[in-house]
């Protein structure tokens, strides 16, 4: 078997870490080959290693049988790698085709040549259909077209093995179908693949191969078409994992949540949120399941104080919070998990101990009189690490360098440690392995337990369908339905999401087409 | 390299390769670099006098610095310490001169006066960039023409017409017969324990303070601390109010220990400005600024020493501080180069 990229026995450290021991991966010629490995277990670091970007400890290098020494990403690039990063590094108010050329520019006497280079994507975009515009600007165009500027970029300067980091990650479902095409024509052209995920439907879907990495360390390399979903996430995570979560019927008791008529204007005084009616009780998970941008993002705000209200009252435990500052609903019962975790959940260039202390620093007996005791907040913090698993050398270090699970994690510890009555749960599991979105839904659901409401706002409909209750769907700002996850399919979920109200008597029809579909 | 001995020898290096840079630019001006350093050194260190006067030349410094560090802090970048020193000592200068009280109250009220007006001068910023999102950069830019020029309005008033004022009533004075009899009668006066004193003090609020960790949150990332519930905007003004006071009271210096009076200027002090490096040089930490502002007190009053004692013209002098002050501020330069030469060092066995 012909191997363009071989990774043999790499071992690389950080001090006295180890982030990746003794792993192998053999990328064979036209295939796509996926990198399984929970948050954190070293596989943006292993492919860091085959970028140039850090230096192995240990183990060799090969690209086409030859053993080589990747000292840096020009070294990388020429050897025909190219990185797709997960979060795009492309200059905002540049054309596609002025990104893509970056650092490489064309000239023609000492002048930028940019209508061959231009030309030269246009072609490119053609052959792998990705339907790019060479002159379009790239803060005018969706997200899956940045990606695609991405692909092209390293298409430009003749990749031939493309490293796709969580790919997925930000795009909307019709992307990602769009994406997986164009991997598959990818492969149709020759090129060969490494996608970096921790999403099993992905992998299932289009590799070829799957390499687990857990810890650091190298677990093995499986035939896709030999397993499954299952099996792949016992091997990354250790132990079995269970899809379903496990949870006994909700047994609601009063409201701790009323909206009523709530009008929320987004910041170009367009309405968002319209007349919009809702009540979460007691004991219940309430989720809210819509496509991103029908004004989830508003309603949160509006509820949590961070975004004024037009019209209409919310209250909570029959307290009039509407227009209270964002302390004041704090303090009337709410915790909040923000949907953007960078920009409101923490302050990233905090020690992660005084983010878990963000919404309590102010009170006792954290602060008397105005002076703060560092050593309590610390003190919190380690139980709080402790008790939501949050993989971190201690409260000292930057929540920068947390990966993104245990970020959340940490967020998730702070919100629900204070104990709130009402908990929402923005996205709370955006980006996050399989172990951690486990982990996270159990403790929504044993906060319901508990006997506090929790309102779930997600874009993923098996999480909806998994951890909700009831579900109220929300389109266009209002909310069209409220539905039961036992009496309803994702496709009429779907269709609700979409704005189609469905009668009874389509609903039956629904239901029949739909047991057709499923066989 | 173990990171000790970097920490050390980066600051070490920079400046001796500083010195040497200085060196060359005065050999090729045509004077002899032994006699000019040695003019520096006899400036800064060469008798208990010029000792005195070197402590003297640092204490508004280390103000400034501070100023401009506080907010850097919370996020903000204050130009205006500049325009807040001369306005905190102009104020100063006023109380000492209108009133006269017993010094227990008048020498704490003029200082009080120095910090208020600098105080003064920030809010007008803070408010401006917390309502409506201006940026304070320029309105401190702009703050400090105003204080320039409002201040040798007033001066001309209150001394009916002239450029200077009296000086102040030697109830409202810093200046200290102890220090002066320690130093062969130097201008040195208490206000350096003042100044260090609010070292302190800017470290309990940012490290002990419920406000300090509202305003560096603030500082890093406004979006998390408004969802946290903190005033993003009552914190921006409090961060420029502060760091304002700290400038006033560095004007408070001039006034109630140096100069003892306010004259008109011409132009700016250039305190304020370098204040800006000093706080950069300290790395924005309250330790760190005392560095900073030592190092820049010292070669700003020894350079002066230069041109008397090694006929060194000033503009040369001025050239050659400056590339001093280059190199160590460069210090991340130097800490690049000795990490690959180490790198190297290792490659080679």
């Amino acid at each position: 078997m012909e191997y363009v990229v071989e990774m043999l026995n790499i071992r690389k450290e950080f001090g006295n870490f180890v982030a990746n021991d003794n792993i192998t991966l053999q990328l064979q010629k036209g295939e796509i080959h996926a990198l399984l490995g929970e948050n954190g277990a070293g596989k943006s670091t292993l492919m860091n290693v085959l970028f140039g970007l850090y230096q192995p400890e240990g183990g060799e290098i090969r690209v086409r049988g030859k053993k080589v020494d990747i000292t840096n990403p020009n070294v990388a690039n020429d050897l025909g790698i190219g990185m797709v990063h997960q979060h795009f590094m492309l200059v905002e108010n540049f054309s596609v085709t002025e990104n893509i050329i970056l650092g490489s520019e064309p000239t023609k006497l000492g002048v930028t040549n940019k209508k061959d280079a231009a030309d030269k994507v246009q072609a490119l975009s053609e052959q792998y259909g990705l339907n790019v515009d060479p002159y379009a600007i790239i803060e005018d165009i969706s997200v899956g077209m940045q990606q695609r500027v991405e692909i092209l970029k390293t298409l430009y300067r003749g990749a031939e093995i493309l490293i796709f980091d969580e790919p997925t990650a930000s795009l909307t479902p019709q992307e990602i179908i769009e994406l997986v095409q164009i991997m598959k024509r990818l492969i149709a052209e020759g090129k060969s693949i490494i996608l970096i995920t921790h999403k099993l439907k992905e992998i299932m879907d289009v590799s070829d191969r799957v390499t687990v990495i857990r810890k650091g360390q190298g677990i093995g390399t499986v035939v896709t078409a030999e397993t499954n979903p299952n099996e792949l996430a016992s091997l990354m995570v250790g132990r079995q994992v269970e899809f379903k979560t496990e949870k006994v019927p909700a047994s609601p008791k009063d409201e701790v949540l009323d909206i009523r008529d709530l009008v929320v204007l987004d910041y170009r005084g367009v309405a968002k949120v319209k007349n919009l009616n809702l009540n979460v009780r007691k004991g219940e998970i309430v989720g809210i399941a819509g496509i991103d941008g029908n004004g989830q993002s508003e309603l949160i705000e509006a509820i949590t104080g961070l975004r004024k209200v037009k019209s209409g009252t919310i209250f909570i435990n029959e307290k009039d919070v509407t227009g209270l500052k964002p302390r004041k609903v704090t303090e009337a019962g709410v915790g909040h998990i923000p949907q953007d975790r960078h920009k409101h959940g923490l302050v990233l260039d905090f020690p992660i101990g005084h983010n878990i202390a963000l919404q309590t620093y102010y009170t006792k007996p954290i602060s008397k009189n105005g002076v703060i005791d560092y050593d309590k907040i610390n003190e919190k913090a380690k139980q709080i690490i402790a008790d939501f698993d949050v993989r971190t050398q201690g409260p000292h270090e930057l929540a920068r360098s947390l990966s993104g699970g245990n970020q959340q994690k940490a967020i998730i510890g702070r919100e629900v440690d204070r104990d709130p009555d009402l908990l929402i749960a923005a996205l709370p599991t955006r980006g996050l392995d399989v172990g951690a979105i486990e982990f996270i839904h159990s403790r929504l659901i044993e906060q319901r337990d508990n006997g506090k409401a929790v309102l779930l706002i997600s874009f993923e409909l098996d999480e909806v369908m998994n951890v909700s209750d009831r579900i109220a769907v929300i389109h266009d700002g209002e909310i069209v339905d409220i539905v039961t996850p036992e009496t309803t399919t994702e496709q009429q979920l779907g269709l609700l999401m979409a704005g189609h109200k469905l009668d009874d008597n389509e609903k039956g029809k629904l239901k029949e087409g739909e047991d057709q579909h499923v066989e | 390299m173990s990171n000790r001995a970097t920490n050390i020898l980066v600051p070490l290096v920079s400046v001796i390769l500083g010195l040497l840079v200085g060196a060359i630019i005065m050999l090729v001006s045509g004077y002899n670099p032994v006699t000019g350093y040695t003019a520096l050194w006899n400036g800064i260190f060469g008798d208990l006098y010029t000792i005195g006067e070197t402590l003297r030349q640092i204490t508004p410094y280390l103000l400034a610095g501070l100023a401009v560090a506080f907010a850097f802090r919370s996020g903000l970048f204050n130009i205006g310490v500049e325009g807040q020193l001369i306005v905190g000592w102009f104020a100063a200068a006023y109380v000492g001169v209108a009133v006269e009280l017993p010094k227990i109250i008048h020498l704490p009220l003029a200082i009080l006066a120095a910090a208020a007006a600098g105080a003064l001068w920030g809010f007008v910023p803070g408010l401006l960039k917390a309502k409506f999102r201006v940026h304070e950069v320029i309105v401190t830019i702009m703050m400090n023409y105003i204080a320039l020029h409002v201040t040798n309005a007033l001066i001309k008033t209150v001394s009916d017409g002239g450029d200077r004022t009296e000086k102040i009533f030697t109830s409202a004075s810093l200046r200290s017969e102890f220090f002066q009899n320690l130093t062969e009668f130097s201008r040195l006066h208490y206000g350096i324990l003042l100044a260090l004193i609010m070292v302190g003090v800017m470290w309990l609020i940012l490290e002990k303070t419920t406000l300090g960790y509202e305003l560096k949150a603030v500082g890093f990332n406004q979006n998390a601390s408004e969802y946290a519930g903190m005033n993003v905007n009552k914190n921006i003004i409090l961060a420029m109010v502060i760091s304002g006071a700290f400038a006033g009271l560095a004007g408070a210096m001039e006034a109630l220990g140096t100069f003892e009076y306010v004259s008109s200027k011409g132009g700016f002090t250039g305190i304020g400005f370098d204040g800006i490096a000093v706080a950069l040089l300290g790395m924005n930490t309250p330790l760190g600024v005392v560095f900073g502002a030592t190092l820049f007190g010292s070669l700003k009053y020894g350079a002066l020493n230069m041109p008397n004692e090694a006929g060194i013209p000033l503009e040369i002098v001025e050239i050659v501080i400056a590339v001093i002050i280059f190199f160590v501020a460069s210090g991340y330069i130097i800490r690049l180069l000795l990490l690959r030469a180490a790198n190297k060092k290792k490659e080679a066995k």
